[in-house]
Order: C-alpha cells, then structure tokens, then sequence
C-alpha cells in the first residue's frame, strides 16, 4: 500500500495555503466589492451603490460596450460550436478507428494549443491571416477562437469516450443501425454530458480571450476583454470592475455547468 | 440435428491477428433449427468466431455462408443475424421498448409494427411491465431478457448468444437456461451459444462443439461429448473424468484391447483406428465400482475420502502412483472403505475408451 502523506501535517502548511489563496482572490474580492462603491474612487469606500452597474448598461460607454458583449457572445457562441464539432470528430477518429498510423501525433496535434505559448500562437495566426490575405474582422477572429478552444471541447468529450465501450455501437450495427445512424442514435447521446461540458467550456475560454483577439481582430472591432483593456489604458472607473464582476459571474456560471453536465453524465453511465 | 437445413456453415476459417493466429481452419454446420454451442476455455477463440459470424471482424481466410449465402464481405447491419452481448450493452438511454423497437425500427418496420412486436417479444421473456423502464432501473436477469427480447425483436434467422448467464448468479442462471431453451424451441431459429460452463452447454445444447486454442476438437449431442470423447482435451474438459496410462495391444473396428497398469487386459471402445504402444484411456468416476482388492481390474490404495453429499468422491492412487477418483453414491448403508485401505476397481462394461492423444 501507498504511505499516505498527509499534506496538512508539513510545516508551513496553513500559512502558505493562505497566502496562495490571498494572491489569488483578493484582487477579484477587491474588484468585486469596489464595483458597488458609491463614488468614483476605486481606493476609498464611501457606502454601496449600484450606480456603476447602471452605468455600464446606460453611460456614456455603454452603447461600445454593448457592442463588444454582442460580438463576444457571437463569437463564442459560434467558436463552441465549431470546436467542439471539430472535438467531437477528433474524439471519434482517436477512439473508435482501432490503431492507426500516427495515433500519438494527432494526440499532440489535438492539444498542442494548450502547450504553446499563447502569444505565439496570437503571432502566428496574425502572421497566417495576414499571409493568406484574410483581414482582421469576425472571420479571423472567429477561426482563431475555433483553434484555440478544440482542446478544451475534446478533453470532457474524450474523458467520456475513454469511459464508454464501443459494445453499444456494435450492438446498434448489430441491430441494423448504419454507421452514421449507429452514431447519431447511440453514440452521440451517450457522448452527451460530455458534449455540453466541452461546449460550456470551450464557450468560456472563447469568451474571455485576450491575448489572441486582440492580435487579429484589426482595427474596427472589439470584443469584450478587447474593450475593457482599451478602456482602462486610458483611466480606470468603477464601471469597469462591474463590468469584470458581471464576465466573472458569467465565467463561475458556465464553468460550474460545465462540471455540473460532466458529472452527471458520470454518475449515470 | 436439423430437418430444415443449414443455417450457418463455417468453411475453413482463419482469424489472424498480426502474427498470432486465433483460429485455425475451423469447419463447422450449425443446423437451422438447432441449438449449437460453441464450448471451451477462455482465450480458445469463442468470441473470435462469433464477432466473424456477426460481422465485427473480418476473418483472414474462408468462407461463412447464411442459408448458402456468403456473407464475408456483408457488414454487421446487412447480416440477418443478431447477437446477445456478453454484457448486454442495452442502450441505456432509451426505454426497454425503444431499445427492443430499435432494430426492427432500422428494418424500416412501421412504428405500430415494430411496438406490437416489442410487446409480443417482452411477453416472450416475460417482462411486460417493464416497458417503459430504463435498463439501469433493471436487475442483471432482467436485462440479460431484455437483451434476448431486442435480439429476438427484429426476426433474425439466427441468434448468437456470448455467454449470455456469465453475469448471472447460481439460482438465476439455472432458472434462465431452461428459459432459453425453451424460447429456442418457441421461436424455431437456430441459437450459436458460447460458453466455457461445461454443465451449462451439456444440459442445453443440441449439439456442442468443443474448441481449444482456435481449433475444433469434436462436435457432436451432448451425449456424445460426454460419453464418446475421441480426444484427450474433450476427456479432460467436459465432466470428470481419470486419463489412464495403457498399453494399446490392438484395435479393430472401434474396439481395443489394452494392458491397464497392474496387467489387466480389458476391452474398450477405441476413439482412434490406428494405435500402438502407449494410449490413454478415460474413465468416468461414476463408471467405477469399489470391490475387495484382487477382485478388481485395477488395484489402488485409498488417499482419502470427500464427502459431496450425493455421492461420496473416493480418491486413491494406481500401483504407479497415478491419481484415480471415483464416485461412490452416497445410498446411507454402504460400506466405504478406509483411508490406506488397498481396494479393487470395477470398471463397467463400455465404461473406459481409448483417446486419440
Ligand atoms: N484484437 C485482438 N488482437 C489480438 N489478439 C486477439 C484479439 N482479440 C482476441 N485475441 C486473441 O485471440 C484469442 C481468442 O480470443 P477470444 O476472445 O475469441 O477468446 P474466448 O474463447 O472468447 O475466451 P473467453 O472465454 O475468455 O471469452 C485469445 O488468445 C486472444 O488473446
Ligand atoms: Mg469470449
């Protein structure tokens, strides 16, 4: 039998776990209760309001805002969707073609996006779009989202592939089911849970991309981190903590979904 | 044996996987009417055969043909034939009726057809108020029906069962054998049935063909597994059974005469028409009869006694030190001999039979 350490008895423990936790949340803490702050200052607290998020939905800022949050929840709408059709197939191809040549590679190939350093990746693409002619604007944005967020759709989606045995699609060919129909009445549903994890997933990591947007998007268009990152270069206001406050509640929501939809589907299954 | 003709037949069949082969040229007719099970020990190539049967896996060499058709290159969902998984693999997101409506539904049935045969069919395997369940609400024996009943559903001209009661306890598996043959009876197709259970192909079988390492060693009724085995693997596998050392003086005619260890010289049936030298022979342990030493054709010395309840397993050992076991019915007044005791064995008429090694 394994020694089972009990990390909590090492010297140092409390102390450093607390530190961690304070590096981490205290400036989301910060952001968030300061979003409520009554006055303009974003150091000194002088009671609660809502004033600010008010003022993100009717301020002078807020028809750009507006505009951004649309192209944002298009665009990751959209780039879920193609990552994680995209995902699907890659789980399919890896799970369900018996061994093939190059099996490993795709694997890498499939998951390099979350190795390579993303502002490689953003330089690439930029340097890729603008070699091929293609202009910044929704398009490229669109296809760099798609390429980034495969990953992140095929690993729930393989998670649930590796745990399912191919005995149900074989039982549909049995049962005179054509491949294609073997798929779309079997397998997918069963792929389900893990799907929608994929899909939350991929949605969120689209939504509040930056470094990557921000190189080919060109001029003209603006996604939500892409704007708020223009507007604080020129001064930070409260409006934009209720703004972050209002993408971190959003990003919670969708993650605890996400975790929520893989789960459920393993507990069944 | 079947009047109807022959359902499936398996003409020398090869299943290679790289260099390892797992089955080697078998031959086989499974009758159209009949109940055929494939029998032998885990890793002989039982599932192997049935997945080229079924169409799961495309077979190195040879022909199988359905009802004269060849079948080779058809894929799984053209075969008329459909299989009962190991482990069921029910849908587990429809309902029983769905996932028994699901094949006849891919035959292009109509709704009402395909849901009237559903409940005819779970009438069959008596589970009718289970229809709208999912297969996760079920226990292991309902499900292993509800298996049978989506296999059943679509009219297949044969039905393939992969040891379908493995995953069943004692009592359940005893009660669902008798269920099984007797749908075979009901429905009139031929059922292939695999298993390594022994008693289990024995007491269902039409006929059984008993295979080890990807070769068929004999095919025949039960009967004649049990009783007329030609080789040493069939002898050792099915039942009890003491392989005895002899020496083969002649054989002619299905009949031998062989030297048993300590000079006996006795008749026996012989599995093979040629032999000489050395043979084995098999001896069933409840053909043997205890009598006084010197009475007997074999003489041994008693190592101990098993208690079974019916019978009582007397275990001894031959002047050249090999094993024997015999049963002795366990009729409350007989006379059981005791440990270290030298006794005499009886051997009955027919009893022993000379094997092909
Ligand atoms: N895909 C495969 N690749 C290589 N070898 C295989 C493959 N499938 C089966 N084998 C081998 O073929 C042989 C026969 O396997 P098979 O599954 O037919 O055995 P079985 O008789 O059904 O055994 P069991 O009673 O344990 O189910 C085994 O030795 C197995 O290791
Ligand atoms: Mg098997």
């Amino acid at each position: 039998m394994a020694l089972k350490i009990d990390l909590r008895r090492f010297p140092g423990f409390f102390p450093i776990a607390l530190l961690c936790l304070v590096v981490l949340y205290a400036p989301l803490v910060v952001v968030s209760v300061y979003s409520f702050n009554a006055s303009a200052s974003i150091t000194r607290w002088e009671g609660f309001s809502l004033a600010w998020y008010v003022d993100v939905f009717t301020g002078p800022e807020s028809p750009k805002f507006r505009q951004a949050a649309i192209n944002s929840l298009i665009i990751a709408v959209l780039a879920a969707a193609g990552a994680t059709l995209i995902a699907i197939a890659a789980a399919v191809a890896m799970f369900r073609t018996g061994r093939f040549k190059g099996r490993t590679l795709s694997f890498a190939l499939i998951n390099l996006p979350l190795m390579v350093p993303e502002i490689v990746t953003a330089v690439a693409s930029l340097i890729f779009f603008s070699s091929i002619g293609l202009g910044g604007g929704l398009t490229t944005i669109l296809l760099a989202h798609i390429t980034f967020c495969i990953p992140f759709a095929y690993l729930p989606i393989a998670a649930r592939m590796q745990g399912l045995s191919d005995s149900y699609e074989q039982a549909a060919m049995d049962l005179y089911a054509t491949p294609w129909q073997a798929f779309r009445l079997v397998l997918l549903p069963l792929l389900l849970p893990g799907v929608m994890s994929g899909y939350l997933l991929a949605f969120i990591i689209s939504l509040d991309d930056f470094l990557i947007t921000n190189f080919v998007k060109g001029a003209g268009i603006e996604t939500l981190p892409t704007a708020i990152f223009g507007a604080v270069k020129q001064g930070i206001r409260p409006n934009i903590m209720a703004i972050s406050t209002l993408m971190l509640v959003v990003s919670v929501i969708f993650v605890t979904l996400s975790w929520w939809a893989g789960r459920s589907g393993k507990s069944k299954a | 044996m079947a009047d109807a003709g022959t359902a499936i037949s398996i003409d020398r069949v090869v299943k290679r996987y790289g260099s390892f082969t797992a089955l080697h040229g078998i031959t086989l007719e499974v009758g159209a009417d009949e109940f055929f099970t494939l029998l032998g020990p885990s890793g002989c190539g039982k599932t192997t055969l049935l997945r080229a049967i079924a169409g799961f896996d495309d077979v190195t060499e040879g022909e199988i043909r359905l009802y004269g058709q060849n079948i080779a290159n058809l894929p799984p969902h053209k075969r008329p034939v459909n299989t009962v998984f190991q482990h069921y693999a029910l849908f587990p997101h429809m309902t029983v009726t769905e996932n028994i409506m699901f094949g006849a539904l891919r035959l292009g049935w109509s709704r009402s057809d395909a849901e009237a045969r559903a409940r005819e069919v779970l009438s069959l395997v008596r589970l009718d108020s289970f229809a709208d369940r999912k297969p996760g609400q079920l226990s292991g024996g309902q499900q292993q029906r509800v298996a049978l009943a989506r296999a059943l559903a679509p009219r297949p001209k044969v039905l393939l069962l992969d040891e379908p009661l493995s995953a069943l306890d004692l009592k359940l598996r005893q009660a669902v054998r008798a269920e099984l043959k007797s749908l075979q009876r009901e429905t009139g197709i031929a059922f292939v049935f695999v298993t390594h259970d022994q008693e289990e192909a024995l007491t269902m079988s039409d006929r059984i063909a008993v295979m080890s390492a990807g070769r068929v060693q004999q095919v025949g009724t039960p009967r004649e597994i049990y009783e007329a085995p030609t080789n040493r693997f069939v002898a050792d596998f099915i039942g009890e059974t003491n392989l005895i050392e002899v020496e083969v003086k002649r054989v002619s005619d299905g009949r031998a005469e062989v030297v048993l260890p300590g000079g006996h010289i006795t008749q026996c049936a012989a599995a093979s028409q040629s032999h000489a030298g050395t043979g084995h022979i098999s001896l069933r342990p409840e053909r043997l009869t205890l009598c006084p030493a010197e009475a007997g054709d074999l003489g041994a010395r008693v190592e101990s006694l098993i208690y079974l309840g019916t019978d009582i397993q007397v275990w001894a050992r031959l002047p050249d030190n090999e094993r024997l076991i015999l049963r002795v019915q366990n009729a409350g007044s007989i006379a059981l001999p005791a440990v270290g005791q030298e006794i005499g064995i009886k051997i009955e008429a027919d009893a022993a039979r000379l094997l092909v090694d």
